[in-house]
């Protein structure tokens, strides 16, 4: 076992510098979350934040970290689709898989991939975003960064349904997109949720996202995690569901 | 030759089948290979030698039937067995800017035994100078000397080659011929697949005849070559009018044809070509040419099977 755990921390370690290599790898990943975020930042630092509660959204304290977070995994998972469809597709993950490395293994080693480089992301946009959205001295922020890898190792389950399930590499993005940017929309970011018509709102209420938006933006405001379990109980339960589902699903080849 | 040496069978198959809902990939396959020969399992392209072979390595299951390899179950015991073979996958790619020394890098950290350095496989191999290129700029070639050299990193008892020289050119060709007969040459039990009979013949110790998924015959190349086509062809020129009389009256001759001044003589046996030679020479036949033609697999294949492999 223990050259099999040198082996995932190999894989892991060749997995990131192949990504740097990829022509729009570190660029589509790291850079342009972070311009994101600064002009975000900018359009909207030093409004006065909405004191009524019932507007819960971008505009309230927390909503922009919180959306741009959101983003930054989600673009993590629709590359992961990606990758494991084009790896899949190549024959790499057989030729993975004709080793004694264990199949979890390969696959933690591409989460543990995302999870660095949104760690990254995040760690230069709170460097960056400080010249124009000081991040207040009482956002909890090692609360936050749990909450936030909670939030994405939800959101990375449901990409690996997608990356079980797409027949080849090249739909892989362009259905992430499509089961994700609608998520965002219903999250509870943009409309609030008790604003939707009723059914959407039953909608909105079962999509992770709106848990992932309530969670971080809940403790970016200094919220006690008592107040997030509900949430977190959600997020919890869509990753047992979504990573039993796809290691029934999940195609070798 | 033969069985003899496989005293102790490194790999044995009993009956197994493989099935894709409808379609019967394999059919009741079995067969054995033995300490450190080459065996081959050959056939057309479609004809289930993949998905026999995956099975022997673990990484499909056979739908009934059972395979030992090495003492151990390959289902049951699969990730014990990945650490003593060594496998080379058709069609298999690596991440595209993968450096080379990188993915033997990896290999040699996944297993817990790692014999020779990967630099000196890598120099073996001839893949020295391309330390630090990326896969995706390797050749055909290069890449699939770069699979041997990861299928032998953890020194295995057994290698696993999978058509290994499909798609190169004959340059190439010859060369991996000759690692692999260096490979059986330290001592390692080599099963591969390939449709190129002429690649069976001049690597294999026995091979398997596979079809539909079935195994048709398992012997040495030669013995199935005697077995099937035992015919040996002799062409001739001479302007010698009186030739063909005698021709006809050699000991086993089966047909003579003639074409213009060239003779095709066709026999059995093995004193046919002797015999020949000395009807010539006791009849004073001068010949300005003489050709022997000695059947191959090809015609054993076109013989069992009613059709070229190449078809």
């Amino acid at each position: 076992m223990t050259n099999v755990l040198r082996g995932l921390r190999q894989l892991t370690w060749i997995e990131v510098k192949i990504f740097l290599r990829e022509p729009l790898g570190a660029i589509g990943t790291i850079v342009i979350p972070v311009l994101v975020f600064v002009l975000l930042g900018r359009a909207t630092a030093g409004r006065p934040a909405p004191s009524t509660p019932a507007l819960s959204g971008l505009l309230s304290a927390g909503g922009v970290p919180t959306l741009v977070s959101m983003l930054i995994t989600i673009s993590a998972v629709l590359s992961l689709a990606a990758i494991i469809s084009i790896y899949r597709e190549g024959g790499i993950l057989k030729r993975l898989r004709a080793t004694p490395l264990r199949p979890w293994m390969i696959l933690t080693s591409h989460i543990l991939v995302k999870l660095m480089l949104t760690a990254l992301t995040m760690a230069l946009m709170v460097l960056a975003g400080r010249r124009y959205f000081a991040i207040g001295p009482r956002v909890p922020l090692v609360s936050f960064t749990i909450a936030l890898l909670i939030s994405t190792l939800s959101i990375l389950s449901i990409g690996f349904i997608v990356a079980s399930v797409v027949p080849t590499a090249r739909f892989a993005q362009p259905i992430g997109a499509v089961i994700f940017y609608p998520m965002i929309g219903l999250s509870g970011l943009f409309v609030p949720i008790d604003s939707l018509p009723p059914a959407l709102r039953t909608v909105a209420r079962v999509l992770p996202l709106s848990h992932s938006a309530s969670l971080l933006q809940g403790i970016w405001t200094g919220d006690p995690w008592s107040a997030h379990l509900g949430d977190v109980a959600a997020l919890a339960a869509v990753f047992v569901v979504c990573i039993a589902v796809s290691s029934r699903v999940f195609r070798w080849e | 030759m033969g069985m003899n040496h496989a005293a102790r069978p490194v790999i044995q198959v009993s009956g197994i089948r493989k099935t894709y809902g409808k379609t019967v990939a394999v059919d009741d396959v079995s067969f054995e290979v033995g300490d450190g020969e080459i065996f081959g399992l050959i056939g057309p392209n479609g004809a289930g030698k993949t998905t026999t072979m995956e099975c022997v390595e673990g990484i499909r299951r056979p739908s009934s039937g059972s395979i030992t390899v090495l003492g151990l179950d390959p289902v049951r015991d699969v990730y014990e067995l990945q650490e003593r073979i060594g496998v080379q996958l058709q069609q298999a790619q690596l991440q595209k800017r993968i450096k080379v020394w990188e993915a033997m890098h990896l290999w040699a950290s996944i297993y817990r035994k790692t014999s020779s350095t990967a630099d000196q496989l890598l120099d073996q191999l001839g893949l020295a100078d391309k330390r630090n290129a990326w896969f995706m700029t390797l050749s055909g070639g290069q890449k699939q000397r770069l699979f041997i050299a990861l299928a032998l990193i953890n020194d295995p008892e057994v290698v696993f080659l999978d058509e290994l020289t499909t798609g190169l050119d004959p340059q190439a060709r010859r060369k991996i011929w000759e690692l692999v007969r260096d490979i059986r040459d330290r001592g390692k039990t080599v099963f591969l697949t390939t449709h190129l009979m002429e690649e069976a013949e001049r690597l294999c110790d026995r091979v398997a005849i596979i079809e539909h998924g079935r195994i048709i015959d398992i012997d040495s190349p030669q013995r199935l070559v005697d077995k099937y086509c035992p015919e040996r062809s002799v062409t001739l020129a001479t302007a010698d009018a009186t030739a063909a009389e005698c021709l006809e009256r050699i000991p086993g001759v089966v047909s003579v044809t003639r074409e213009e001044s060239r003779y095709t003589i066709r026999g059995l046996g093995d004193r046919f070509v002797t015999d020949t030679i000395r009807c010539l020479s006791e009849n004073h036949v001068t010949v300005t040419d003489f050709r022997t033609d000695t059947s191959n697999l090809e015609d054993v294949f076109l013989k069992l099977t009613g059709h070229s492999i190449r078809d």
